[in-house]
């Protein structure tokens, strides 16, 4: 089943497969409809960034040390965590200024320099080859084991003579494949939505793949995790491997140092740029993939101890390669169709890498590296060429071709000296050179572009001489004198102890040193000079990309609409010059677009997304004459820009604060209006009840007046009513007076202690006459002893006498009976008045608190009160401190009680 | 904009977080010779800690604005 033919057979099916993926994905994105619009596939595409590496290379590195697999995928987890603050803000800027690379990115930062941008191209291309020959070293030591089946070859057994080196096949291969897929046209916004879409289905692949050799190993060669653990417990020769620290696994120090690189690695390695932040369809697919992505990696390093310590424990020792234990595992049980899907999965592992990986530096390479320098040769006449798209696909692919012969010529030279780990981490060394230049870029103004070229220099120097030249060096391509007694026998610069410094493993020798350089040189030559006008534009549309006031142009001179179409039919097809322009008429309401800053920028920034921003810079300044800014202009438009941004937020508070002044006062006015509504409800109330006293008093004395004749005992009767509406007038007339004193507030209140029990007593003394003269009994029902409150003493007798007479006046004369009654209720006193009068209904219950409301109806019923008694209690006892209230039923009579607090 | 500025922090916490639990002195703690469930003390460790660890990133980066 594992011949040759069936391996070939299947290798080819399964990039076929692939290859069908990304055409679908590509049709169905031309169509609109787009398959990589989803957190899901976004998430699955960043695990482009498991590889070969972490397919076959973990378990190898985890043979060897235990935890060292670990810190690769952890410092990416600890990473991710920052991206809603970090990447959010790297993938708004590039949107915004169509930034095609990582290359791009920087070289845009640092005012669109084409010479940063090359360098950051180089230092990418040479720093990934390492990554590279790793990912080509896996799949064809991988292949040529699975050929040696049913053997289990040695390491030592696999080298080969060229023609049958299958690396070299390998790497042409791949190249085809990556030239069919990522440059089959040439994309505006340089999104490969068919690469997004292969790129998340290997990651399915890869991972199924692992998780089944892992399970096997597991539950099917061994029995569960703990068979495996305790074996190798066990074991005297690997029972170090499971407390690492310190011993196998090195100290904490070079732990650290992984985590960081790793940190760094996951954003600054071009393939991850290319996914995370130039495929990005949906800023917000990043919320997904913050959790989505950690958790990917996790489940891919579960089986990674299992498989280890189950591969040690199971080959004599020296027999087998470690990084190839996935593989030869299964194979070595027989297991084919296992052994088969291991090596698919590691393909893909692999393929993934190197497709993204070479699309992205072969966009750098073009855009940055070879554009920039062939525009620039006008012996070429390149400006009068007129269709250049031929030209860039040619570019590109040659790139391509050319990336994964280096990868190959890297594996011959240095590729057997490491293990695969070791030769991946030496790449992510020099991609975390990017680091201070990105980063710095993105939250520091005052960075500049000689501090990014020196900082990029420095670190990337060091990086050559501590890890590229000793790994040459082990391969016995250079001296190895050199790493033992440094260069001409200068120990102090031994590249494995830099200036003395021993006792750290490579790495974190290379990354203390690198960083030191690397740091030191761009904040050092960032401070010595000024920025020029336009690295300072560039340096405030990254720094403030959030807060700033939608796109911000600063450019002065003169231009022609048909120069500027011709520029941009050249490099992106006459087809798709014509749509751009056609949008941006129909965008801005004109016919023609008119040659304006407006336009000069959108075809610059057009041909950014193809050329880059250096290259697509230099092609516009050479068909339009721009006026130089200075420094100060460029500051100038910023100020105001940002002025318009602080004017128009303190706009916004000024009208936020208008409307809510203007609301209180749409309420005061509301308020005040009901308040004059109710004074003249009031006035008209008032005069209405001084009315009817008036009018009896008048007719009356008029028929005393008109009649002298009267009978003596009909004169009393007559004066009598005369007195009593006199009275009621005079009562009247205290109450209104008491009620405007209680409403505006003119009341003097003498506050004193009050025993209620006198107050009761008095107050029946003074009614008893009322209560006499239409035979209603009162009964009291008093404790012997009364707590204080605090009260105006006089207020309250007003309120009892007001209680009290209600109860009288509107009780039924003879049967009549009223009780009042004191108790202590939670803190308050509570004073009861119950009667067995007709009751009040529980409609009328609240309303007879309010000012001129009586029960009864006032049309039929003769008001027998002003209608303000009650009211006047209320207020009283509110501002005393208590309630007021009534419960009654219809005919049953009614209980008026009210409360006070205690004194004390 | 407030609510992504909450998130944005929460997560900087939880990356702070991790960088605690997945260093010295921490790791050392569990770099003993002991087994849970028959997994080397330090293993478990690793995998409980760090998936908890993208568990609670999930709760946040996920947590309504």
């Amino acid at each position: 089943m594992l011949g040759t033919s069936v391996v070939i057979l299947v290798s080819f099916a399964y990039l076929g497969l692939l290859f069908a993926i990304a055409y679908y994905a590509d049709q169905r994105a031309d169509a609109g409809r787009s398959v990589i619009a989803s957190p899901y596939i976004y998430s699955l595409s960043l695990a482009v960034y498991a590889t070969a590496w972490t397919f076959y290379g973990s378990v190898g590195r985890a043979a060897d040390n235990g935890v060292g697999f670990l810190p690769i995928y952890i410092g990416p987890t600890l990473m991710i965590a920052l991206w809603w603050v970090v990447m959010r803000k790297i993938v708004r800027i590039s949107k915004q200024n169509r930034i095609t690379s990582l290359a791009d990115f920087i070289a845009s930062r640092y005012g669109k320099s084409a010479l940063l941008g090359g360098m950051v191209t180089v230092i990418a291309v040479v720093g990934i080859l390492p990554y590279i020959s790793l990912q080509l070293k896996a799949v064809s030591s991988s292949f040529t084991t699975v050929l040696q089946y049913p053997e289990i070859a040695a390491p030592a057994a696999l080298h080969v003579s060229l023609p049958q080196d299958t690396a070299l096949y390998v790497a042409l291969i791949l190249a085809a494949f990556t030239i069919l897929f990522g440059t089959r046209h040439l994309d505006a916004a340089e999104h490969h939505e068919g690469m997004v879409a292969a790129i998340a289905f290997e990651s399915v692949v890869k991972l199924v793949a692992f998780l089944a050799v892992g399970a096997w190993v597991t539950w099917g060669l061994y029995n569960g995790f703990g068979d495996i653990f305790e074996r190798t417990a066990a074991d005297a020769q690997l029972k170090p491997m499971l407390t690492p620290f310190g011993g196998v696994g090195g100290d904490y120090s070079s732990w650290i140092w992984l985590t960081i690189l790793s940190m760094l690695a996951i954003m600054f390695l071009p393939r991850q740029f290319q996914v995370t932040v130039i495929e990005n369809k949906d800023e917000k697919h990043l919320r997904k993939a913050i959790w989505l992505f950690p958790l990917y990696m996790l489940a891919i390093n579960v089986f990674v101890l299992p498989i280890a310590f189950g591969g040690l424990l199971h080959f004599p020792r020296g027999t087998a390669d470690a990084d190839a234990f996935v593989l030869t595992l299964p194979m070595s049980q027989k297991q084919e169709l296992l052994a088969l899907v291991v090596f698919i999965g590691g393909l893909s592992a692999a393929t993934g890498m190197v497709i993204v990986e070479t699309i992205a530096l072969s966009t750098m390479v073009c855009n940055d590296l070879v554009m920039p320098v062939l525009l620039r040769l006008r012996g070429l006449g390149l400006n009068q060429r007129k269709d250049l798209t031929g030209l860039l696909l040619g570019i590109r692919r040659g790139a391509i071709v050319l990336i994964l012969l280096l990868g190959y010529v890297y594996f011959k030279i240095a590729g057997e000296a490491y293990a695969l780990v070791a030769t991946g981490l030496i790449s992510f060394a020099a991609v975390a050179q990017f680091a201070p230049a990105a980063l710095g870029g993105i939250f520091w103004k005052g960075a500049t572009r000689r501090g990014a070229l020196a900082g990029l220099a420095a670190g990337f120097g060091v990086w050559f001489y501590t890890l590229l030249l000793p790994a040459f060096a082990r391969s016995q391509w250079l001296p190895a004198g050199l790493l033992e007694h440094g260069p001409f026998g200068i120990e102090f610069l031994k590249p494995l102890a830099l200036f003395g410094v021993s006792g750290l493993d490579q790495l974190t020798h290379a990354m203390i040193w690198s960083m030191v350089a690397n740091i030191g040189a761009y904040v050092g030559v960032s401070l010595l000079h000024a920025p020029s006008a336009e690295e300072h534009r560039q340096a405030s549309l990254f720094v403030d990309v959030f807060t700033w006031p939608g796109e911000a142009r600063f450019w002065r001179g003169t231009a022609s609409s048909p120069s500027l179409f011709n520029l941009l039919a050249r490099f992106v097809g006459l087809k798709a010059a014509s749509e751009a322009f056609r949008d941006y008429a129909r965008a801005h309401g004109v016919e023609r677009p008119e040659a304006d800053a407006d336009l000069v920028h959108f075809v610059e920034k057009q041909l950014a997304g193809v050329l880059g921003a250096a290259s697509a810079h230099i092609m516009v300044a050479s068909v339009v004459k721009e006026e130089a800014l200075t420094l100060e202009e460029v500051r100038t438009m910023l100020d105001e820009a940002s002025q318009i941004v602080v004017y128009s937020h303190r706009l916004e508070q000024k009208s936020q604060e208008l409307e809510r002044a203007s609301q209180e006062l749409r309420e005061a006015n509301a308020r005040l209006t009901e308040l004059d509504r109710m004074k003249d409800e009031f006035v008209s109330t008032v005069s209405h009840e001084l009315r009817t006293p008036l009018t009896s008093i008048r007719s009356f004395t008029e028929i005393l007046h008109d009649n002298p004749q009267l009978s003596l005992a009909e004169r009393e009767r007559f004066l009598g009513i005369v007195i009593k509406e006199t009275e009621r007038l005079t009562r009247l007339i205290g109450q209104v007076l008491d009620v405007s004193r209680l409403e505006s507030g003119r009341v003097e209140w003498h506050e004193s202690l009050i025993d209620m029990r006198e107050v009761i007593e008095d107050t029946a003394a003074s009614t008893s006459q009322l209560f006499r003269e239409r035979n209603v009994r009162l009964e009291r029902n008093l404790p012997s002893r009364v707590p204080k409150v605090r009260a105006d003493l006089d207020r309250i007798v007003q309120v009892v006498v007001n209680l009290l007479s209600n109860a009288v006046k509107f009780i039924e004369p003879e049967r009549g009976r009223v009780e009042i009654a004191v108790a202590e209720d939670h803190g308050f006193l509570r004073v009861d008045v119950r009667d067995n009068g007709p009751g009040i209904s529980a409609e009328h219950q609240e309303i007879i608190f309010h000012k001129f409301r009586q029960a009864g109806d006032p049309l039929t019923g003769k008001p027998q009160g002003s209608g303000l008694g009650l009211y006047i209690s209320r207020r009283i006892i509110e501002h005393s401190g208590g309630r007021i209230w009534v419960s009654s039923r219809l005919g049953d009579g009614a209980c008026f009680s009210f409360t006070l607090p205690l004194a004390g | 904009m407030a609510g992504s500025d909450v998130r944005g922090q929460r997560l900087a916490a939880l990356c702070l977080l991790g960088l605690t639990l997945f260093s010295y002195p921490v790791l050392a703690v569990f770099n003993v010779p002991e087994t849970v469930a028959g997994i080397p003390l330090l293993y478990a460790y690793f995998f409980v800690a760090w998936g908890s660890l993208i568990a609670l990133m999930a709760l946040v980066a996920e947590r309504p604005d």
